[in-house]
């Protein structure tokens, strides 16, 4: 392992307390809401915060151990890249870039040339020269990554790298920095509240939500599988809470739902919104004696139309009821049923459209 | 003796180097207390307000006086301006109002007089002879004038531009003696302020400092003080709003109470 | 874009925003208020007089003394004020709150009692004075030095105040990118937080130099009068008010010319280097 932390800090009136593990080559998101505390959580394994508790091990060697063992951040071998580049204003960008060589003891020039064959690689060929007022924002976040880069870190922390760039220039940056982790050595910590960088970049995902981790796991599992209103928010999908019972959840706010799959005990149900059809009257067949739907879609429900916001060419659709879902239809569709917040409509999902697993 | 309350050391320099005008208050008649003597001012039926303008070594004698003009007319409100004696003739000359000017050298009365803003001609009322100021115990040795020859000793006078300093140099010149001080204070109280302090082994003030510094300083005659008498003049001015009570006034400092209290503050009459 | 010319747009777009009247008014009194009484200095100037005050040496010795005195004041209150301000602005130790409100006293303390104040730490009876005097020989009062050391006690707390200001809105951040980039405080400190404050701690060291030079009240107190020692060109000019109003008058604008041609140097220097800034 080349990172194993375990950090407990209190933020006003939250408690932070998470683990992480990151292997060598390894990059872990930390994806999370604002005020979750997951950057707390960087600033400690940096060493900018003290912890109030717990244990930071980089390489093998400890460099926090509550009482015991406190290395500075100066003397951890760590790079770091903030929101909005931080690179010191009365610096040229070579001077920044070259700037942790020279506290380290590397001579003048040699810095610098490292600094220049750095800003080749990302990309700022000849721009060494200039002030960092001077470069646009996606050149200055390149710069800060190389300046991160260049002292040859065993562990890389981004904080929020892309979140300060205008939404064309993260895609290029991103692209490039997805390149660029893929070739760094070390463990990389990803801190980011924007659920596409953490699916771009990352190979596993810790999802933090008031100081705790309460998801963990690949990108593509997090994303298809969430285990919180939050995250299945974050990558658009409606969460629901049940117990299993064969094909059929009840769900814990009232209501069941078929599902393809068998299911037991606590689960959670999933439903994509475009996986939802909407009708103004009820669709398909149902069994009279039991209630429940047959044939297939299998699951429809009576439901209020509560606000629908255009979304691309499909509508967001909101829908209140026995079982409350989120739609995206098309404009064309939406037009078509003629629908006003406040109407009725009936709501169907293929049973093996609804994603289950145990919670 | 007197006012000796008034010399706690820090008080005193404060006091003395914002040089502030302010009347005396407190202040204790316990040399003056011969009631009896005849004043100009008798009749009590002096009114309005007189506006004196004194030189700051007058504070104290001249506040008892003030009182007691002002006892014996209850109408009347007196007003005093001390400070520096050219800063004074100043403040006249660019059209101050007031009705007396009492002056600590005849140098300054000459810029007010040669303004044509007296009335008559000014008399002179008291005098003052320099002393050597030494911190209690005189800790240089002092015995003389010949001492501020001595480059071993630290020693202050008043700058040659105040009234002090001119009179010391003037002695310093009868007696054939180059001084070599450490400081040339800006005025007499600031040179006996340092000497309170003990930063100084001696400096050069008037016979009226030491006597108003009590204790905390020691005073040391000098024969070639006599050469260099310094005399008060006093004058009633001739766009004196209030020119009874200026006259009134001024014959209150030449009667025998007035130079009772002046001389019970060290002064002494001409 | 050259740095002038980027100073140029700037200038451009805040005249296009105007003074709003509110505001223009009490800044046009204000600067009548403060100029006003310099005009009435320039007028009544017997300027006759002034080939007669430059050419004495007494003069040129007072206006040397001042300028020599002044800045090592200045420097001495960078040297050690600068650290206080760091000490103030950044460290978290209990007490900061007592220790800012202490070493601004001087700026409310008369200055003449501050004078007293020294002699009684650093006079030859005084609380450091007397072993300074007894162990190696050494009397403050009345040198040079104590002219310095005046000057630095009544002016330094202006460094003080301006440095801490600075500090405090520069950007934290940056310091702990330098922390990450294996700076220790010191370099930190030396190589990202100075030079981004350089504009507060110049415009500090301006406030502290004028201070400085106009010193009066401490260094007459301390360091008394004495021509080529101590004798600096606020107490000539006291001085001369005693005797003669009218030399008093041409000495002040003498060091008013000089004061403000050495400051109007300066700013050019600095406000090209503060330009270049983001």
């Amino acid at each position: 392992m080349s990172l194993a932390a375990h950090v407990v800090v209190q933020r006003g009136g939250l408690l932070v307390d998470v683990r992480l593990a990151v292997a060598d080559g390894e990059v872990l998101a930390v994806l999370g809401p604002n005020g979750a505390g997951k950057s707390s959580v960087l600033r400690v394994l940096a060493g900018l915060l003290v912890p109030d508790d717990g244990r930071v091990v980089v390489d093998g060697d400890t460099v926090w151990d509550d009482e015991r063992v406190h290395v500075p951040a100066h003397r951890r071998a760590l790079g770091m890249v903030f929101q909005d580049h931080l690179l010191f204003p009365h610096l040229s960008v070579t001077e920044n870039v070259a700037f942790g060589l020279r506290t380290r003891g590397v001579a003048r020039g040699p810095a610098r040339a490292a600094a220049d064959g750095w800003l080749t690689r990302v990309g700022l060929d000849g721009m060494g020269g200039r002030r960092p007022g001077e470069l646009s924002g996606g050149q200055a976040q390149r710069a800060a990554l190389a300046r991160a880069l260049v002292g040859e870190p065993r562990l890389l922390l981004l904080d929020e790298p892309l979140s300060a760039l205008d939404a064309r220039t993260r895609l290029t940056v991103r692209a490039e920095l997805r390149r660029h982790l893929a070739e760094f050595a070390g463990a990389t910590v990803l801190v980011t509240h924007d659920p596409v960088d953490a699916l771009a970049l990352a190979d596993r995902v810790v999802v933090v939500e008031d100081g705790r981790v309460v998801q963990e796991g690949r990108p593509a599992d997090v994303a298809r599988r969430p285990r919180t209103d939050y995250v299945a928010r974050l990558v658009g999908m409606t969460l629901l809470a049940g117990t299993g019972r064969g094909d059929v959840v009840d769900l814990d706010g009232g209501g069941t739902v078929a599902v393809g799959e068998e299911a037991t005990g606590p689960v959670f149900v999933a439903v994509r919104p475009e996986s939802v059809a909407l009708y103004l009257s009820r669709p398909g067949g149902a069994d009279p004696a039991s209630g429940r739907s047959w044939g297939s879609p299998r699951n429809v429900w009576p439901t209020r139309l509560v606000t629908a916001t255009p979304h691309g060419s499909t509508v967001r659709c909101d829908l209140d009821g026995e079982v409350p879902l989120t739609a995206d239809v098309t404009v064309t569709a939406f037009a078509e049923l003629g629908l006003a917040p406040g109407a009725t409509v009936w709501a169907s999902v293929k049973a093996s459209e609804v994603a289950v697993y145990p919670r | 003796m007197l006012l000796r309350t008034r010399l706690a050391l820090t008080t005193a320099a404060v006091l003395a180097l914002t040089s502030c005008g302010g009347s005396s208050t407190g202040s204790t008649s316990a040399g003056s207390s011969s009631a009896g003597s005849s004043s100009a001012s008798a009749g009590g039926d002096l009114s309005g307000t007189l506006t004196v303008f004194a030189a700051a070594s007058l504070t104290e004698v001249f506040g008892e006086l003030g009182d007691q003009l002002e006892a014996e007319n209850p109408d009347l409100t007196v007003q005093f301006n001390f400070a520096g004696s050219s800063a004074l003739a100043t403040q006249l000359t660019e059209g101050a109002p007031a009705d007396v000017f009492a002056s600590a050298n005849e140098q300054q009365m000459t810029v007010v007089t040669d303004a044509a803003l007296a009335e008559g001609t000014p008399t002179v009322f008291t005098e003052n002879v320099l002393e050597i100021a030494v911190p209690p115990g005189n800790p240089g040795d002092v015995i003389g004038l010949a001492d501020f020859a001595d480059p071993d000793l630290t020693l202050a006078v008043c700058a040659a531009a105040v009234p002090c300093g001119a009179a010391a140099q003037a002695v310093f010149a009868d007696a054939g003696i180059t001084p070599v001080p450490d400081t040339e204070e800006e005025d007499v109280k600031a040179a006996l302020t340092k000497v309170q302090l003990g930063e100084v082994d001696a400096a050069l003030v008037y016979a009226t400092d030491v006597q108003a510094a009590g204790d905390a300083v020691e005073g040391i005659e000098f024969p070639e003080a006599e050469q260099e008498v310094n005399s008060y003049p006093i004058a009633v001015l001739a766009a004196a709003p209030n020119a009874d009570a200026a006259q009134a006034f001024v014959d209150l400092v030449r009667s025998d109470t007035g130079q009772q209290a002046l001389e019970a503050a060290g002064f002494r009459s001409p | 874009m050259t740095t002038a010319s980027r100073r140029r747009v700037r200038r451009q777009g805040r005249r296009d925003g105007g003074v709003p009247a509110p505001l223009l008014v009490p800044a046009a009194v204000a600067v009548v208020f403060l100029v006003l009484p310099l005009v009435g200095l320039v007028v009544r100037a017997p300027w006759s007089d002034l080939g007669a005050q430059l050419t004495d040496p007494r003069v040129g010795e007072a206006l040397r003394l001042s300028l020599e005195t002044a800045t090592l004041a200045t420097l001495l209150s960078l040297v050690l004020g600068v650290p206080l301000a760091w000490v103030l602005a950044r460290s978290r130790a209990r007490g900061r709150a007592v220790l800012r409100a202490l070493v601004t006293v001087p700026l409310v303390l008369p200055p003449v009692v501050g004078g007293v104040a020294l002699f009684l730490v650093l006079g030859r009876r005084g609380l450091v004075g007397q072993y300074l005097d007894q162990w190696f020989g050494w009397t403050i009062p009345f040198s040079t030095t104590a002219v310095v050391i005046a000057e630095t006690f009544v002016a330094m707390p202006f460094l003080v105040i301006s440095v801490e200001g600075a500090l405090r809105a520069a950007d934290a951040r940056f310091e702990d990118a330098a922390a990450t980039l294996g700076a220790d405080r010191w370099t930190t400190f030396r190589r990202v937080t100075l030079p981004l404050i350089a504009p507060g701690v110049a415009a500090g060291a301006v406030l502290c130099w004028a201070r400085a030079l106009g010193e009066f009240g401490a260094t007459i107190t301390f360091a008394g009068n004495f021509p080529g020692t101590t004798q600096t060109m606020p107490l000539a000019v006291y001085l001369a008010l005693q005797s003669d109003p009218q030399a008093a008058i041409v000495l002040s604008l003498v060091l008013l010319a000089v004061s403000l041609a050495t400051l109007l140097l300066l700013r050019d220097r600095w406000l090209g280097r503060a330009g270049a800034g983001p």
